[in-house]
């Protein structure tokens, strides 16, 4: 087969680059972020930063963690990563309560709308399923080992959602597919009735998300690495409109600025209102706010928010409670990093709705570290540092690494037909254990 | 070469490599029979087969292949190409595309578009670690179940014993598929065609070889 690829150089290590992430509580009690194998939280009541205890004895993870996410109810919280490892913990105690181990490495993880199940999916692009309460009369699969229920072939899924009524799930993957799958009453058997597939991405899909404007319509919205952010009509696969972010970012940064392969969509946030979709982009420094009409099914360009040069957000989040929206600034596994203390930078925007746009002079804005909530005790905790000096330097590497790893950790690589052969020689996959 | 401008199903892949053979246009909001073949696509008698059945009494369904190698897709475009020189008017409902089929189904088809699919001789993927690389497999079968039609007809045959007894057990146990009882397999043309003229199928007779085949039906789930 002829092979008309371009063959990418190989940055070392730039493949393995793990952006930190940060997730909101959604009743506002707590922060957490995830830097490398450290999961930090906040407990934004009583304003001190959380200690984890693992049942097993160890803090946490021991490998670069890739997915977290608060349930909806905001009693559990899912962590999962490099070190096949899927970690449930209970918020109010902050204790772990299951340590799932999955064969291969995780990239997306979510709990069910009722607190009841936990779905991962491995770099193999499947979804398993586990159980999590443990005295039920409900069937149990023997021994409680995960259950595989859906797949994206030979894909790697990079998000992975349930619908506010619990009644679908939405997987992203790399080959620039959302599928959305019906999500059974009895899931151990498998969710096997698509309910739609949401085409249109003409690249990786990055992240998804779940909109509302009320309790019985929804809304997923999606962020690829083609720079368009989507809104879809999931429950029919309908494209409801495409904002390209590129041509915005054409306007406003002018022509020579803009670099073609470095504004891919990194993560998308939705106020709690449903009315705005915060957007993270790749090596822009700052968030860019755009107004959701979910009732004229449209998205158009509100602001954006410049923070300092040096600081790109790699991840967002906000919860349902506050008009607060966390951005972090982070990474691990970089070439050349030292294996010391993991630093992240922690950036909130306030004023995340949009009728604060109109009525206050400033709306959305970024706050100042002084007036950040449990100011230093927070930012200490959650960044690990409040040296300005030292952030400075880690987030100059970050920010190298940014504008390349997004791009080689999603795009497929392109290998000449020998380094093909030699890879496959090289690779050692296990047969599925049933 | 041109790529269809597919009007059913999403918007076509961005394809690494550049030939995309696709014999004329297409209307894609017919109903379809899907065609999905691997060592029997280098073997046409098939589509004569079939193309003659079908050219006269349901010419307004449409056959497609489905065929990653390039090489094969180009023989069998020749091969079309040839059977409407030869028999003006007809073929024009049958066609070749060049693609990853298990990658990008639903970007080729809507949902409950297709009446039929057809897996004839596919690779059995031996070794256990490349059996997730089946074209049938629980994974992959939700995707076909997707663009099938409820009441469309799965055709799977083989003449590698344990392929022939994985593709069944995948389909058995799919909540999706149900089985077609042996009497309705009998009374299908469209099941005799596929064991005895296909080429693959000559050959294995010829070597006195056995043929394993699994027929199901897309049913819908009753939600209880």
């Amino acid at each position: 087969m002829e092979d008309t690829a371009v063959e990418e150089p190989e940055v070392s290590g730039a493949a393995e680059f793990a952006p930190a992430l940060v997730a909101a509580h959604p009743h506002g009690n707590s922060v957490a972020v995830a830097i490398g194998p450290e999961l930090r939280a906040f407990d934004l009541r009583a304003g001190l930063p959380v200690s984890l205890s693992d049942e097993c004895g160890g803090r946490s993870h021991s490998d670069a963690i890739r997915a977290i996410c608060f349930s909806v109810s905001g009693a559990l919280f899912a962590s999962a990563g490099d070190d096949k490892l899927v970690k449930v913990w209970k918020t109010d105690s902050w204790r772990c309560i299951r340590t799932i181990t999955s064969e291969k490495r995780v990239s997306a993880v979510a709990i069910s709308i009722n607190d009841l199940y936990v779905t991962f999916a491995d770099k193999f692009g499947v979804v398993w399923l586990v159980t999590l309460w443990e005295d039920s009369a409900e069937q149990v699969s023997v021994d409680n080992k995960p259950v595989s229920i859906l797949g994206h072939y030979c894909s790697i899924i990079t998000s992975m959602k349930f619908s506010p009524d619990g009644r679908f799930i939405a997987t992203a993957d790399r080959d620039f597919k959302i599928r959305v799958t019906l999500f059974p009453k009895n899931p151990l058997k498998g969710a096997h009735e698509i309910q739609s597939f949401c085409l249109g991405h003409t690249d990786f899909v990055s992240c998804i998300t779940f909109t509302s404007i009320s309790e019985n319509q929804s809304f997923l919205i999606s962020g690829g690495g083609d720079s368009t952010v989507r809104l879809w009509d999931y429950v029919n696969g309908c494209l409801l409109d495409t904002f390209q972010v590129r041509d915005k970012m054409g306007e406003l940064l002018g022509p020579n600025e803009t670099d073609d392969s470095s504004l891919a969509i990194a993560d998308i946030c939705p106020s709690n209102d449903g009315s705005l979709v915060a957007v993270a982009i790749q090596s822009f420094s700052g968030v860019m706010l755009l107004a959701c009409d979910l009732v004229g099914k449209k998205l158009s360009f509100l602001k954006v928010i410049t923070m300092e040069k040096s600081y790109i957000p790699t991840s967002l989040a906000s919860s349902l409670s506050s008009e607060l929206l966390w951005t972090v600034m982070g990474a691990s596994n970089m070439p050349n990093q030292a294996s010391s203390h993991l630093l992240t930078r922690v950036r909130i925007i306030t004023s995340f709705q949009k009728d604060r746009l109109s009525s206050d002079d400033a709306g959305p804005a970024t706050l100042e570290d002084s007036d950040v909530p449990h100011d230093e005790k927070l930012l200490l905790a959650l960044q690990g540092s409040l040296d300005v000096t030292k952030q400075e330097e880690v987030l100059a590497s970050v920010l190298a690494a940014l504008k390349v790893s997004m791009h080689k950790m999603l795009v497929k690589k392109h290998y000449s037909e020998e380094r093909r052969e030699q890879r496959k020689r090289g690779r050692n996959d296990k047969k599925i254990k049933n | 070469m041109t790529t269809s401008g597919t009007s059913g199903g999403g918007k076509l892949p961005r394809q690494t490599q550049p030939t995309l053979a696709v014999v004329g246009s297409f209307d894609l909001s017919q109903s379809l029979l899907y065609f999905l073949t691997t060592r029997a696509m280098t073997r046409t008698t098939t589509h004569s087969a079939i193309g003659v059945h079908f050219g006269g009494s349901l010419s307004s369904d449409i056959m497609i292949g489905m065929e990653p190698r390039d090489k094969v897709t180009e023989y069998v475009k020749e091969r079309i190409l040839a059977l409407r020189a030869a028999n003006p008017g007809q073929y024009d409902n049958i066609s070749v595309v060049r693609t990853n089929s298990m990658k990008y189904i639903p970007n080729y088809f809507r949902k409950a578009q297709l009446t039929k699919m057809f897996f004839l001789f596919p690779d059995p993927h031996f070794k256990e670690k490349n059996h997730r690389r089946r074209v049938i497999s629980m994974q992959l079968l939700d995707e076909y179940a997707y663009v099938m039609k409820v009441g469309g007809i799965i055709y799977t045959i083989t003449d590698v014993e344990e392929l022939g007894e994985w593709m069944r057990s995948c389909l058995e146990k799919h909540p999706l598929f149900e089985t077609v009882i042996e009497e309705e397999i009998k009374a299908d043309p469209v099941f005799k065609l596929l064991s005895t003229a296909t080429e693959e199928s000559q050959k294995v007779a010829r070597n006195g070889g056995q043929t394993f085949h699994a027929i199901f039906r897309r049913i819908s789930l009753q939600e209880e």
